[in-house]
């Protein structure tokens, strides 16, 4: 009996319906939270944060560099997580989170590795350098993309969810092989650089806007990944009464 | 704040064009990633609601209406 | 048990082994694209044998990494195509089986080959002579890792019509671990140092690759059924 009602909480978690109209009442929390946090962390961290000794002011690109990669590598294992879900309990709510992540990862992958190579031109003199992080990033793009690609190749809508959650799964038991691969190999060749992210070294004065940032891109991550799904599910659900009677109610209003 | 004026705040030492530039692409991306699924989302809500306003002239003008429009889709 | 254990691993692997030597001519491209495409390099970059050996490792794994890609993609096509994998999938046993027979076909048809004639190329890029057993062991390891990860990227591709490019943006991503190690086990063997450790950690790789692939690649044929 108990195991019943766990049962039902579950698919109703997973229904796009109650997904749609929970979230309503949520977005301009979110909205706000995720306003305040980046602009506060944005501000601190350009004009009052102290400036660092060795690399001046540009390491103030950190406060967009640091949480945009850690967002785009978090967000990879949400999409994997995500598509499994899916695929294992057949939840079509999952795959359209599965699809919303891939997309803001992609463009979260994108700004990280645009904030990393224009900080690279002060710091190393040059805006590429086949760093271990960069290439690492360099390639979890290329992964994004192929997720991207994929589902677009796909007509059929239920073997596209299907077989990007299988890419996803399989990317997954794959980056943490990546990240240790590139790290090796970067060891190999070049053993001296600077080091760009020492977080536990770092003066508190520099990192507390750096944890706001991260909180931050938290909160914007959910508040993206959201408002992606919530457009995805209009889409795909406009047959079913509910968006129906909602589209109505909309439309009697004006 | 640690710079004394705006103008210092702009240029940093030199490192201004690249911390704002930056800044500038990080935060156009971000934008982007919020107005593109509330265009997304006024989009669907315009087909659904041309949809149904299909269905309800349909009604109005009569069956033969409705039989091309489903015969359509 | 073991029959039923090993069913089918056995009979697609020969039975893939038995087509392929049907049509020897296909099974002969990928090695003469291995062939070819190395010559440009030389054409393309530089004579000099200096230059060439500190190239060769790289130029070498990269070959070998496309004439793979090139011929994993016909691995179920025709299969699908002639409906025989329809029998595969709704065979009782276990589908991992077929499928870890499959690869290993391909492996030894296309993989081990290269990794036999690499020598060949290692001499016209003048790469030292105690860097070839170390080259033909990561190729013989490295190129079965890709057989199963490409097997991966054909499968999900497999319905589509155009799936060429597709499955090398899919799968090119997840060759690079392999590339690194693979390109590194022949550079130590060249700068004198122990290669032995690279060579296991494709080794590794394999092992990883034997045990999970087989099931992503039956999911992935799943759907096109």
């Amino acid at each position: 009996m108990k195991l019943n009602r766990q049962w039902t909480w579950f698919h109703r978690l997973g229904s796009p319906r109650w997904f749609y109209q929970k979230t309503q009442c949520w977005l301009p929390w979110l909205g706000a939270i995720a306003a305040i946090l980046l602009v506060t962390g944005l501000v601190w961290g350009l004009a009052f944060a102290p400036p660092d000794a060795r690399q001046g002011n540009s390491f103030r690109i950190i406060y967009l560099h640091v949480p945009a990669s850690f967002l785009a590598l978090a967000g990879y294992y949400l999409m994997a997580i995500a598509g499994a879900v899916g695929l294992i309990w057949r939840i079509k709510l999952s795959f359209m989170l599965m699809k919303s992540a891939a997309t803001i990862g992609a463009a979260l992958t994108f700004i990280a590795l645009f904030t990393g190579a224009v900080w690279g031109k002060p710091t190393w003199g040059a805006y590429w350098v086949w760093d271990a992080r960069i290439t690492s990033m360099l390639i979890l793009l290329f992964l994004y993309l192929g997720m991207l690609v994929l589902r677009h190749a796909f007509t059929n809508h239920e073997s596209a969810n299907k077989a990007s959650a299988i890419l996803g799964l399989v990317g997954t038991v794959n980056v943490p092989i990546i990240y240790k691969s590139v790290d090796w190999w970067q060891t190999l060749h070049q053993p001296a650089t600077i080091k760009l992210t020492s977080a536990p070294s770092m003066h508190p004065d520099m990192f507390a806007p750096l944890l706001v940032m991260i909180l931050g891109f938290y909160c914007f991550y959910a508040l993206a990944l959201i408002l992606f799904t919530r457009a995805e599910i209009l889409e795909r659900e406009r047959r079913a009464s509910w968006v129906r009677e909602l589209v109505a109610e909309k439309q009697g209003g004006l | 704040m640690q710079f004394d004026n705006v103008q210092q705040l702009l240029v940093m030492d030199g490192h201004g064009v690249y911390v704002w530039s930056a800044v500038f692409v990080s935060v156009c991306v971000l934008i982007g990633l919020i107005i593109r699924p509330l265009r997304q989302h006024r989009r669907a809500i315009k087909k659904i609601a041309r949809e149904l306003n299909l269905k309800k002239t349909g009604k109005l003008t009569g069956n033969s209406q409705e039989a091309s429009d489903a015969s359509n889709t | 048990m073991s029959a039923v254990l090993s069913g089918g691993f056995s009979a697609y692997l020969y039975r893939d082994l038995l087509l392929a030597y049907r049509c020897r001519s296909d099974l002969a491209r990928p090695l003469i694209f291995f062939l070819v495409v190395s010559t440009l390099v030389p054409l393309g970059v530089a004579p000099e044998p200096a230059r060439l050996a500190a190239l060769a490792p790289g130029i070498i794994w990269i070959m070998a990494l496309l004439a793979s890609l090139l011929s994993i993609e016909s691995l179920f096509s025709s299969d699908f195509q002639d409906g025989s994998l329809e029998q595969m999938l709704i065979a009782p046993n276990l589908l991992a089986m077929p499928i870890l027979g499959k690869v290993t076909a391909h492996w030894l048809v296309i993989g081990l080959p290269l990794a036999l004639i690499s020598p060949l190329i290692g001499i016209m890029f003048s790469l030292p002579a105690v860097a070839m057993v170390p080259m033909v062991l990561s190729l013989a390891l490295g190129t079965a890792v890709l057989s199963f990860i490409g097997a991966v990227g054909a499968a999900l591709t497999l319905p589509l019509r155009k799936g060429g490019v597709l499955l090398a943006l899919l799968v090119m991503p997840l060759y690079m671990p392999v590339l690194i190690f693979g390109s590194a086990t022949i550079q130590s063997a060249v700068d004198g140092l122990a290669w032995s450790g690279s060579l296991a950690i494709l080794g590794a790789f394999l092992a990883i690759a034997m045990a999970l692939c087989p099931l992503a690649i039956a999911a992935a044929l799943r759907l096109s059924s």
